[in-house]
């Protein structure tokens, strides 16, 4: 065996580590709390893994929740344990950052059906003594935010100060709003839809498809059989990847430039470097993610339709609401552009909810929620610095 | 013909209609301020009368300003965003010197008249008689001190007079409640003086309209 696979296993042990007993803080909900789903089925337990960062000041009325997006996790604003990098919006959560840590108590948990310590679908099914595989029950955005509901119930906090995420996480903002106004002050949701388009379930069919299509994942029982389906859940995350960016910044970045060669090879190496990145990206992906907890996370972001709920109208979701609303997008981001979020603007202007909106002129694609975009950063602070003179912070 | 207070206080006297409608707007009103630029209007009206605001803005840079400021602001304009507003949801819809670059004047003052129990709207008035005047002389498109752009660069595309917003009012149903014409650095015309003479003198004027 090579150095490589030994790391790579030794990687991906780590992982399993982490889904079982996580390196962050963790909330035990036992039969006495059992958490129904949307589906019909119930957890009768489950744990959910959550970090926090400053302190919950003495009335619990500075408390931001914030939200992953589909391979996020809890681990916003710290050194990831398996990977070594900083946390994943380090950027926007921290001390003088535009979530300032020194002022608020910041709170993020990985979600229902995640793989990094919050129950999914590679945890351990208490009733078999085996990983759930696919007899975990499919769980929908609003099972997140039912699950996360519980554990600030837990930590004493009646209401946020702030619920903010971008893409699926902007999902969960919108569905904290929709289903407990009262307990969300101010609401930041960011390159996100209130429902997921049909492209956007088209790719993550895709996605799906070449998971189940390895043979290594077994009908979903790899774990049992000590395999990993590497190559499907890489190639998952390859063409995902091409959503998060846009055609002007990937030929910003690489162009037609060629990888360690001069010439094209007339053969199917990676000659270009973009397909070097992509495999880059797909093979060390399978390292950090569960391959189903890829499909059922896919899954809930598929299935959120917040007006559905709401006879079809999105302004009846936000009626009467008192939140402070910004929202937000990017030029060019394709996978959740400009009209999907205008889409929430209307209806909450239709719902007379009190809402800012803003789209920020960049080339970076979706992703750009994540990078360094000064002026998200300082619409951000400015709508939370606002929303905290409001609240008497 | 009286000098409005406060007017020549003002670091942009271009901007002095802003101190004309900030006086029509009552305290704790509920107020969209439509085409709001930085919030400069809005931040006085939340500070000095306790409105409950929200505006809608063009440019990113003028709503990054405005949200930064803490207000709730749209990226927008009146000519699309209009129309999702719920009848009658605000106390004033406002319209600052912008009536003139929509694309459809007309639908947007319905719009106007609809969200807000009262619309107030404050337009440049080409019946001016510099404007006249540099037309009939030069028989070229005037730019002036208030109207500096060239006929190419405009975002000025629906231009008016005190006379055609009259005659708009009519068509729309308007009700007039109150009007300011002004004039020089920000006096206002004589409340008495008849609509000829606000007409060729009033550089700009303010309406506040209700539905009849």
């Amino acid at each position: 065996m090579s150095a490589i696979d030994h790391t790579v296993n030794a990687t991906a042990e780590l992982r399993r580590a982490e889904t079982q007993s996580p390196s962050s803080r963790v909330a035990l909900f036992e039969a006495d709390q059992p958490l129904a789903l949307d589906g019909g089925a119930s957890l009768a337990s489950f744990q959910i893994a959550y970090q926090t960062y400053g302190t919950l000041n003495a009335e619990k009325s500075n408390a931001v929740l914030v939200c992953h997006a589909l391979t996020g996790d809890q681990h916003v604003a710290n050194i990831h344990p398996i990977t070594g990098k900083g946390g994943w919006w380090s950027l926007m959560v921290g001390p003088g950052r535009p979530i300032d840590t020194d002022r608020f108590f910041v709170i993020c948990t990985n979600v229902l059906g995640g793989c990094m310590g919050t129950t999914g679908p590679a945890s351990f099914d208490p009733a078999s003594g085996e990983p759930y595989a696919l007899s975990f029950p499919v769980v929908t955005i609003r099972d997140m935010v039912r699950a996360q509901a519980m554990l600030v119930d837990r930590l004493g906090i009646d209401t946020l100060f702030a619920v903010v995420g971008g893409s699926m996480g902007g999902m969960q903002v919108l569905q904290w709003a929709a289903s407990y106004p009262e307990r969300v002050f101010a609401a930041v949701p960011i390159a996100t839809a209130a429902r997921h388009s049909s492209q956007n379930i088209a790719f993550h069919e895709v996605g799906r498809q070449a998971i189940m299509a390895d043979p290594d994942w077994s009908g979903g029982n790899y774990l049992a059989l000590g395999r990993t389906p590497r190559k499907g859940l890489a190639v998952a995350r390859m063409a995902a990847h091409i959503t998060y960016l846009s055609d002007e910044a990937l030929h910003r970045k690489f162009g037609r430039n060629l990888q360690d060669r001069l010439a094209i090879t007339f053969g199917f190496d990676a000659d270009f470097q973009i397909e070097s990145y992509l495999r880059h990206q797909g093979m060390t992906f399978v390292d950090r993610f569960d391959a189903n907890s890829y499909l059922y996370m896919t899954r809930a972001m598929d299935y959120f339709d917040l007006a559905a709920d709401y006879d079809g109208t999105l302004a009846n979701a936000f009626r009467g609401t008192k939140t402070r609303f910004c929202v937000m997008s990017f030029t060019s981001d394709w996978l959740f552009p400009t009209s999907e979020n205008r889409t929430i603007v209307h209806a909450l202007n239709a719902a007379g909810a009190n809402v800012s909106f803003v789209e920020v002129e960049t080339d970076k694609g979706h992703d750009s929620f994540l990078l360094e975009e000064p002026e998200m950063f300082a619409t951000i602070s400015g709508f939370i610095a606002g929303a905290a003179r409001r609240r008497g912070l | 013909m009286s000098e409005f207070p406060g007017a020549t206080m003002r670091a942009d006297p271009d901007r002095v209609d802003l101190d004309v409608v900030a006086g029509f707007v009552a305290p704790g009103a509920r107020v969209l301020d439509v085409g709001c630029g930085d919030g400069e209007l809005l931040l006085r009206l939340e500070t000095e009368k306790g409105v409950d605001g929200r505006g809608i803005e063009l440019s990113q840079k003028g709503v990054n300003e405005a949200v930064g400021r803490g207000l709730s602001v749209v990226q927008g304009d009146a000519d699309h965003d209009l129309a999702t507003y719920p009848d009658q949801s605000f106390d004033f819809a406002i319209l600052s010197q912008t009536l003139q670059a929509t694309h459809n004047p007309r639908t947007v003052l319905e719009n106007l008249l609809r969200i807000g129990r009262k619309a107030i709207v404050s337009f440049p008035n080409f019946g001016h008689w510099r404007i006249r005047a540099k037309l009939l002389l030069n028989g070229r498109m005037p730019i002036t001190e208030n109207l500096p752009y060239r006929w190419y660069n405009t975002p000025n595309i629906h231009f008016c007079t005190i006379y055609d917003f009259l005659a708009l009012t009519e068509e729309t149903g308007a009700g007039i409640e109150a009007a300011v014409a002004l004039y020089g650095r920000g006096r206002a015309l004589s409340e008495r003086a008849p609509w000829p003479v606000w007409n060729i003198i009033g550089e700009q004027a303010v309406f506040v309209l209700s539905k009849r």
